[in-house]
């Protein structure tokens, strides 16, 4: 079939179907699910009155196979009427990411206005600033994972980890030595960016796989510290308490601590407890126009080009005299900072933090958003943000299900458009103007 | 007589047991072209890859010799053999970053300098005026290059798109600009069409008489290799078996005896 296709690529008519060859294949799949279906399905262990047996219910295994046997036959049926097409191919998200190419400042402009506005808007409630705040998170973090995988090109499976030494940093520096938010931040970002480049040193030599699986490790060790390390981060109980971000000294409560004004007094409104998700709400907003400004600007510098050029080839960069341990602790150590100031502003805004907001579906979160955006596209980070952030939100009562949605959008998105929702790559400097 | 810019002596390289270059010694001067020719096998790339880093040498000496410094490049880490001591190479598989623009490229190539200028992004995160002007040079002299090579044209556009020779000929303007003393060509002419061999004829003399450098080309090409060296260096199996100008080396029997086999005993 494969080289069917591959001999006309450019055929448009539906390629015929052939039944008995089809039957055949939806046959051998439904053996398939059979053989699988019958310890996975088949099978139950039942307990009753103390002791525990073993029940059958082959029915299922029955239907399970007709199940696929039906789907895969559909699935072939669907497949010979629908004209073939090039993998990667055009697609209706082309005239979008285009007119997002083109008008680049209109739709940032546009976003920008639309963000500062968003809490003033009548339908936001307390609820909904919230969310765009947790969307506004993940945009910070994308866009710090899209220095390391979509720059650099060396993927991160434990982007969480720096993430998590922002956030136990801030709550720890905050709670136990007494900085405010905004002495704090910054000694977070520096301590996450520490342990980039101590997870860079090691991995200096892999590339690819080697090194998803040792920062996939390195996830996971620094979820096992932050458990067990009972003495400094309180273990599985979490840091809590932890202080709010003042504005200029005024703080958002009910009632001013000692020596404090409380930001509704200063102003003579009545207190309102969404003052303060509004706050918290333009900080990050501003945190995250930051890291924008940062990452836009360090790739337009010598060092953001010597990521892409590692990224493409980094033997080549050796023949250039580039060095490439610098290249990658830099990009590591940067893409941390970006994560660790996430972390603080996460640390700050929840109160609470324990291990448990620090595990590896984070980690494939971020980086789901950054391959569903479409590697190194900043753009795109935010709109896949904003998907996979409200998609569980909005299907609250399917929150299981929702490692299952991820997988099968990645699925689609690896099928249809490979190159993310809106991967486009400008060049980071021109010599003539910008092609209209 | 041009000064001596890279002297290689009893150079050799093993893989386990198997010996891909023994006891090679030979000498490339400034402003000249230098060939290093022989049959497949022969051992010539693995001298580039001992002479950029890319392996370390079992023994040996290799010393560049530039503006009155004298480098060991056998004790040297590749990327610093390119940027401190200068010697460019170019690969037989050609390594540009195809998914980046032709100008890119280029300006990629002067990393060093523009990392300096930059202040390692500091100076470059503010926009401070060092910087723009270092960036400014750097774009000149791209578009410099990319003039020589009639590309300007496409100067926005991805590296990846460009037909074979054109891209051969951009992996040489790269290499140029990290402003080597010494540039290594491995095989330039090969896939090139007669057209376009002779245009990087005299793309090579042009850089040889202009930036008046020494290059060091492994070729197959006969034409390339009689047409512009000023020295030929015949490898085979590891060992030299002859150095000297073209046309003494075109006559020397040891060479036609790599090349074409020992003559059977009794023929003429």
């Amino acid at each position: 079939m494969s080289t069917e296709a591959a001999a006309a690529p450019d055929r448009v008519a539906p390629r015929g179907i052939a039944i008995l060859p089809l039957l055949k294949e939806s046959f051998l799949t439904a053996i398939v699910a059979l053989v699988l279906a019958i310890p996975l399905v088949g099978f139950r262990i039942v307990e009753s009155n103390g002791t525990t047996g073993l029940a059958t219910r082959f029915w299922w295994v029955g239907f399970a196979a007709g199940a696929v046997f039906l789907g895969r036959f559909a699935l072939g049926i669907w497949r010979g009427a629908m004209p073939p097409r090039a993998v990667g191919g055009a697609s209706w998200l082309d005239p979008v990411a285009r007119f997002g190419r083109r008008h680049a400042r209109i739709v940032a402009l546009i976003g920008l206005v639309a963000a500062l506005a968003w809490p003033a808007l009548p339908f936001a409630t307390r609820g909904i600033v919230d969310l765009a705040i947790s969307v506004l998170i993940y945009v910070m973090l994308g866009w710090g994972l899209n220095v390391v995988v979509g720059l650099a090109g060396l993927l991160d499976l434990g982007y969480v980890a720096f993430y998590a030494v922002g956030a136990y940093s801030f709550a720890i520096l905050a709670s136990d030595f007494g900085l405010t938010f905004w002495e704090a931040l910054p000694v977070s970002g520096l301590l996450a960016a520490l342990a980039g480049v101590l997870l860079g040193f090691p991995v200096l030599r892999l590339r690819g796989d080697y090194l998803a699986i040792v920062t996939l490790g390195f996830g996971e060790i620094i979820h096992i510290l932050l458990l067990n390390w009972g003495s400094l981060t309180r273990g599985p109980n979490g840091i809590g308490d932890i202080p709010r971000p003042g504005l200029f000294g005024l703080v958002f409560e009910r009632r001013a601590p000692p020596g404090f004004t409380t930001f509704h007094d200063f102003l003579g409104v009545p207190f309102s407890p969404s003052q303060r998700v509004v706050f918290l709400y333009y900080v990050v907003l501003a945190l995250a126009l930051m890291v924008n400004l940062f990452t836009l600007r360090l790739r337009r510098l010598p060092i953001g080009r010597a990521w892409e050029a590692l990224r493409e080839d980094e033997i080549a960069c050796r023949a250039l005299g580039i060095n490439p341990t610098n290249v990658k602790l830099s990009a590591f150590g940067i893409g941390a900072m970006l994560g660790g100031f996430a972390g603080a502003f996460f640390a700050t805004r929840q109160g609470f933090i324990s291990p448990e907001s620090f595990t590896f579906t984070e980690s494939a979160t971020i980086l789901a958003i950054v391959v569903l955006g479409g590697m190194g596209s900043q753009m795109g980070v935010v709109l896949a943000a904003i998907l996979l952030v409200l998609l569980p939100e909005l299907g609250r009562q399917f929150a299981e299900f929702r490692m299952l949605i991820f997988g099968a959008a990645m699925v689609l998105i690896m099928v249809w458009r490979p190159q993310g929702l809106l991967a486009h790559r400008a060049p980071s400097l021109r010599l003539g103007a910008p092609p209209r | 007589m041009s000064n001596m810019l890279l002297d290689v002596s009893h150079l050799s390289m093993r893989f386990g047991g198997l010996s891909a270059i023994a006891d090679l010694s030979f000498t490339a001067y400034d402003r000249e072209i230098t060939a290093l020719i022989g049959p497949n096998g022969a051992g010539k790339t693995t001298v580039f890859n001992c002479l950029t880093g890319f392996y370390k040498p079992s023994g040996g000496k290799l010393t560049l010799h530039r503006s009155g410094k004298t480098f060991a490049l056998e004790t040297m880490e590749d990327h610093r053999i390119a940027r401190v001591a200068g010697v460019a190479r170019t690969f037989q598989n050609i390594r540009l970053f195809a998914g980046m623009t032709l100008l890119e490229n280029l300006i990629v190539a002067q990393h060093g300098e523009l990392m300096r200028a930059s202040m390692f992004s500091i100076a470059g995160l503010f926009g401070f005026s060092p910087y723009r002007r270092a960036e400014k040079a750097a774009v000149a002299k791209a578009r410099d290059w990319l003039d020589k090579l009639g590309l300007i044209e496409r100067a926005d556009t991805v590296a990846g798109g460009l037909s074979y020779g054109d891209r051969r000929r951009l992996e040489i303007a790269r290499a140029m600009c990290t402003d080597p003393a010494l540039l290594c060509l491995d095989e330039p002419a090969a896939g090139l069409n007669p057209h376009e061999s002779a245009a990087l004829n005299d793309l090579l003399r042009a850089i040889r008489d202009e930036q008046k450098i020494g290059l060091l080309l492994i070729e197959h090409d006969m034409k390339v290799v009689m047409g512009i060296s000023d020295r030929v260096v015949v490898l085979d199996h590891g060992h030299k078996i002859a150095d000297g100008r073209p046309d003494e080396v075109r006559a020397d029997p040891a060479v036609v005896r790599a090349y074409l086999g020992e003559p059977e005993t009794g023929a003429p």
